[in-house]
């Protein structure tokens, strides 16, 4: 979880990504930004995000995108 | 059949009254049927085009759900057995033959849609090249670009499995060929249309009246603003127009199209209301974006997440991208983590451009818009650099300059489509800078563009109105829940009003059949 925290941070410093739960909704994060943050987890991870993945609930919160980076390390 | 005709408005009626008197089972199975004769009505040879990509997306979805229901059933039967590694590998091979009956249906359709495109060239340049160039003469089948990439987005979904596959051929059939959206769109998911689009309707005078009410606007928009002003915009594309003439052109154009588009899709949403179904929104007041990234945020919104879905980020998170990424951000660490994204927006755009056309202005309208989105990307440390030194953003002014900035860009990126020939499309863009002939504003020049002074004060009226009603929307919400809170007097008055401007100053033409709409033609 630290590494992603660390992740957002670096792109949206300004943001705080513990608390945030809507960075979809509330138009936080756009597209240029989940693909980098995509290829970053690609990189610190070693795991592939698909484009199906690239959903809203999966990018509104860093929980949500942490739980989406161990479901796909588990399969 | 045009849908600003009478005859469409009688269609309609007749639909109304007969979906809300049959059994509500039946409602789905009269749409079914009343898509299909709308689109006969447009043209026999057309129907084996929709038929074509019905039953390919059929064929497709129903093979990808039977191997996914052959899956699943494996490994539940198997859970006890079955290793982590069985699991992947059962997956692996379940996307690795469901991605046959993807990429055939999804070449197949696209192959058929590049062929019509492609077939439209030469009378395209040759229409413009005469000066003769009117989107009603271009004969692409009804509707095919929309409802080709709402199926194939479709297709996509199911093979995701992010969508169930619908298992009712008919059912399917409505969901492709659902009338209202054959016109311009909006390309609406199956999961966004699907619950309402089969349910069962009570009818409901709330939603009759609001749908009707947004048809109005929509019909106000087309009839009164885009078909009045369609006529300076043919004067002005001629070559002798230039310099101011040319700028002007850029915002009549801005005018006819948004007329145009959202007055169409006014129409569009409001009669699916007035059926109890729900389409998603294609705009929310574009014009009064402030950049150009938000500006796609808010102009054909369907198009715009249809692309994000399908063709942006999977390019931009494939392996070769990613790879690139890694290369390029060990010699370039910030630019080398935005450079995928920027090839990603540039297979998008020009997927873009040339589905709005094959020829070359349209890929150059897709690259112009891709270069400054990127642009507006690069500079945004520079940006911030400026505002924290000049601390503009705090004035009341700025907001205003940032929309008008953003409408005139827009305004010479758009303006590309009516020249197909680009090389006259930037010796216009050249002359705004050698050609200062303001004396075409007060020397008659106005006068022989085919609107009288007449059609410039209803012009200059209705664009205030259209104005003043998306600063309410923009502030308030709903023009229509608010003035559900008027005194009933007051609510019909003000819709009869809206009436009557539309029956009394509709630019109709002969038959009362107005202009195509010029999204028919994409």
């Amino acid at each position: 979880m630290e590494t992603l925290l660390q992740i957002l941070q670096d792109l949206h410093p300004e943001v705080d990504f513990e608390t945030e739960e809507h960075l979809i909704d509330n138009k936080i994060l756009n597209s240029f930004d989940i693909v980098t943050i995509v290829a970053e987890i690609d990189s610190e991870f070693d795991v592939a995000i698909p484009a199906e993945h690239l959903l809203p609930k999966n990018f509104n919160s860093a929980k949500a995108l942490y739980a989406l980076v161990q479901k796909l390390m588990d399969e | 059949m045009q849908i600003t005709s009478f005859r469409f408005l009688l269609f309609v009626a007749a639909v109304l009254a007969a979906y809300y008197l049959i059994p509500k089972k039946g409602q789905w199975m009269l749409l079914l049927a009343v898509s299909y004769c709308f689109y006969l009505w447009a043209g026999i040879e057309y129907l084996g085009f929709i038929l074509l990509t019905t039953v390919s997306t059929y064929a497709a979805t129903m093979a990808m759900a039977a191997n996914q229901d052959k899956q699943a059933k494996f490994l539940e039967e198997n859970k006890e057995t079955l290793t982590r590694e069985d699991r992947k590998a059962s997956k692996v091979k379940l996307k690795k033959t469901n991605r046959v009956y993807l990429v055939g249906c999804l070449v197949l359709n696209f192959s058929v849609l590049a062929v019509c495109k492609a077939l439209l060239i030469e009378p395209f340049q040759t229409a413009a090249a005469a000066g003769t160039l009117s989107f009603l003469s271009i004969g692409l089948p009804l509707g095919i670009s929309f409802y080709m990439f709402q199926s194939m987005g479709y297709v996509v979904d199911v093979y995701r499995q992010t969508t169930p596959a619908e298992r009712n051929p008919f059912k399917l059939a409505l969901f492709v060929s659902f009338f209202p959206q054959l016109i311009q769109g909006p390309i609406s998911r199956f999961g966004q249309i699907a619950p309402t689009l089969y349910a069962p309707k009570k009818f409901d005078g709330k939603q009759l009246s609001f749908g009707l009410q947004r048809m109005l606007w929509g019909y106000f928009k087309k009839l009164v603003i885009a078909d009045r002003i369609a006529a300076a915009v043919i004067a002005l594309r001629g070559p002798e127009h230039t310099g101011v003439a040319f700028f002007l052109l850029t915002v009549f154009y801005a005018v006819q199209i948004y007329g145009d588009f959202t007055g169409g899709i006014d129409i569009t949403i409001g009669l699916a209301q007035t059926l109890g179904i729900e389409l998603p929104e294609n705009f929310i007041r574009p014009y009064f974006s402030k950049n150009i990234a938000e500006y796609w945020r808010r102009w054909h919104i369907s198009l715009g997440e249809w692309m994000k879905d399908y063709i942006f980020y999977p390019v931009s998170v494939s392996k070769p991208l990613l790879q690139l990424s890694k290369t390029a951000r060990k010699k370039w660490r910030s630019f080398g983590q935005r450079l995928p994204v920027y090839v990603a927006s540039v297979a998008t755009w020009f997927v873009t451009g040339i589905w709005h056309g094959l020829t070359p202005n349209f890929v150059l309208w897709g690259m112009l818009n891709c270069f400054f989105i990127v642009l507006s990307e690069e500079c945004v440390g520079l940006y911030e650099r400026f505002h924290n030194r000049f601390h503009l953003k705090e004035k009341k002014w700025y907001g205003g300059f940032e929309i008008l900035r953003m409408f005139i860009l827009m305004n010479l990126i758009r303006i590309v489509d009516l020249f197909p020939n680009v090389s006259d499309y930037f010796s216009r863009i050249g002359s705004l800078f050698t050609t200062f002939n303001f004396h075409i504003l007060w020397d008659g020049t106005m006068l022989k563009l085919g609107l009288t002074e007449l059609d410039y004060i209803i012009l200059a009226c209705g664009i205030v109105l259209m104005f003043v009603i998306s600063l309410i929307q923009e502030k308030k919400g709903s023009i229509r829940a608010l003035l559900l809170q008027q005194k009933p007097v007051l609510r019909y008055a003000l819709i009869f009003a809206l009436l009557v401007i539309v029956l009394l100053m509709g630019s109709y033409g002969v038959g009362y059949n107005a202009s195509a709409f010029i999204y028919n033609a994409f």
